[in-house]
């Protein structure tokens, strides 16, 4: 990790610090953000974050949390087979999700039966491929390292040339999203209702499909394929506790997520020197504890609101 | 979804008596009959709708009522027989409120978002607000007395008061024609009148055709202009007094069924004398095609 080049340079109060800065200095671990490592994860997991916010609140509207969660389990089949071959893990998440994807429309994503257990089936499928790719990678390279990253994610080791490719793709899942806004937020009313008006009901959900099947390989990228649902599902559950209006729910998604992916990075920064290893903890560890403690006061504030309202 | 233009010309069959021939026809139907997998569901339906009139579809769950209405929106193409929606814009002439379907309460989609979706839900891109608009759709929210609960989630709401709000979805672009598959079922007495009263009045006021689909013709009974009585398939259409009778039905059901008139109710059911199987053509069924 980057982290550990990293001298910690010792800090002597002078007469002009304020107790804003020195409270600042106990929050923010010196060099935070003058490191290149800290700039790249907080620009692409900002990314990341914004896009899996906006996109999570379709999701979680059309009960698809279990298609997401398939798809970011089967990116970690696209993840190792990328390792294996000396790729990009990205390319790898991504393209295995675009296919899983497609898979689950094929199999029957039109009922909602069916949605389940083509689920189901594809991500058995994706999570063999994962343990024989990883498994394969292993014995190649001779190391053990990617398997974390590939699972759990490793923001801080991302470079900052995978940027571009994450804006485009972040970029076409939302295009994909505001062009069927209108459409697909009818369609997660009554899917009848939508047909009668002309929609394209099952043309409208294999595209929102592509488009999550992009977010959530972003969120593979960087939070891990494990815990990337957390990410898609987390904030926009929590902001869904907070607002009845669809899209005020996607920018407070959004908001929402930026700032536990933003905390979360700063936390593992802290880290560094907490017990036990003074090694650093994972950010994934930050970001996801962070969004469940979101999605439980938001709870607790809309039960309250209702108590009072 | 099927992609067929919601006015087909295929052949052309005489309109049964009692049913059609006005000059403001809003849809046409003309020896309708849809087969699916080798049975069928409608046999040779015709008869036409007139603009300001309330008609009832009346049938027992099974007798093809919800065929009927996806074959007039457009959504199942007829094996034969026509369907002619009157207008420019066939598919937007048509205002359809579906069977009653679960709504997840916490959808984050008010009342009158549902309305305003009404207007563009459609289209692509995102609404562009506007006070034109805001203001649109709520007038057509008091209109179906549904302001009260115009920023709750739909799917919080009574079964009265999301009817109200299907309503308004669909009326909100002027159609010709407004569609209701069972409107009333799940709702209470006093809810039922109060939708079939308002659905009266839209007809009137707005000069457009209504048709409500029921199992049941009572609740429908002070209002209705004209009923389309559907039994296995086959169609009578008429005043109801014209087609609420022994005879009439029992050529409609092919057997001996008798029409009882007792404290304003109307009751159809098996005649005696019969050996035909004991259909009650009022029971329900779990099960609508």
């Amino acid at each position: 990790m980057t982290r550990s080049l990293h001298t910690r340079t010792t800090w002597t109060p002078r007469s002009t610090e304020t107790a804003v800065h020195a409270l600042l200095r106990a929050i923010v671990e010196p060099g935070f953000f003058a490191d290149g490592a800290v700039q790249t994860a907080a620009a692409l997991g900002g990314v990341v974050a914004v896009v899996a916010g906006l996109i999570g609140v379709f999701t979680v509207i059309r009960s698809q949390a279990f298609a997401g969660h398939a798809l970011s389990d089967i990116g970690s089949a696209g993840g190792s087979s990328a390792y294996l071959v000396g790729l990009a893990p990205l390319w790898g998440f991504v393209g295995i999700s675009v296919l899983a994807a497609a898979a689950m429309e094929r199999i029957g994503v039109q009922r909602a039966r069916g949605r389940d257990v083509a689920t189901g089936i594809v991500l058995g499928v994706g999570f063999a491929l994962a343990s024989l790719f990883l498994y394969l990678g292993m014995t190649y390279h001779n190391g053990s390292g990617e398997i974390p990253t590939i699972l759990f994610g490793s923001v801080f080791t991302l470079s900052a040339a995978e940027l571009p490719l994450v804006i485009g793709l972040g970029a076409v899942a939302l295009l994909v999203a505001l062009t069927l806004y209108r459409p697909l937020l009818l369609a997660s009313v009554s899917p009848e209702l939508a047909a009668a008006r002309g929609v394209r009901v099952r043309l409208v959900g294999a595209a929102y499909l592509l488009a999550l099947a992009i977010t959530v390989a972003l969120c593979d990228l960087t939070i891990g394929a494990i815990l990337s649902t957390a990410l898609l599902v987390g904030p926009a559950a929590a902001a869904l506790r907070l607002t009845s209006r669809p899209h005020r729910a996607a920018l407070l998604a959004a908001a929402i997520s930026l700032a536990c992916t933003w905390l979360g990075l700063l936390l593992a920064w802290d880290s560094f020197y907490w017990p036990p290893l003074r090694h650093g903890w994972p950010v994934s560890f930050f970001i996801v504890t962070l969004v469940l403690i979101v999605y439980l006061a938001a709870g607790a504030l809309a039960r309250g609101r209702r108590l009072r309202g | 979804m099927s992609d067929q233009p919601l006015t087909t010309l295929a052949q052309s069959a005489p309109v049964s008596a009692g049913c059609g021939g006005g000059e403001e026809n809003v849809l046409e139907l003309a020896g309708v009959t849809v087969e699916l997998g080798g049975r069928r569901i409608l046999d040779d339906v015709a008869f036409s709708l007139r603009a300001g009139e309330l008609t009832g579809l009346i049938g027992s769950n099974g007798a093809g009522k919800t065929t009927l209405i996806r074959v007039i929106l457009g959504l199942l193409a007829p094996t034969a027989g026509s369907v002619t929606v009157s207008g420019p814009d066939a598919r937007h002439s048509v205002g359809y409120v579906p069977q009653k379907f679960m709504l997840d309460p916490d959808l984050p989609v008010r009342a009158r978002d549902l309305v305003a979706l009404g207007i563009d839900g459609h289209r692509l891109g995102v609404p562009r607000p506007s006070r034109e608009r805001r203001e649109r759709v709520e007038r057509m929210l008091d209109a179906v007395g549904a302001g009260k609960f115009a920023d709750a989630r739909i799917g919080r709401l009574s079964g009265g008061e999301q009817q109200r709000v299907l309503i308004a979805h669909a009326l909100i672009n002027q159609p010709r024609l407004l569609l209701l598959d069972e409107p009333l079922a799940n709702l209470d007495l006093r809810s039922a009148r109060e939708v079939v009263d308002l659905l009266a009045r839209i007809a009137r006021e707005q000069r457009i055709a209504v048709m409500i689909s029921a199992h049941e013709m009572n609740a429908l009974l002070p209002v209705m202009d004209r009923v389309v009585y559907l039994a296995d398939g086959r169609a009578a259409c008429g005043r109801a007094e014209d087609v609420v009778r022994a005879d009439v039905l029992s050529r409609l059901y092919g057997h001996r069924v008798e029409v009882i008139h007792a404290a304003g109710r109307v009751l159809v059911v098996a005649g005696e004398g019969d050996d035909a199987e004991p259909s009650h053509p009022h029971h329900l069924d779990p099960e609508e095609h």
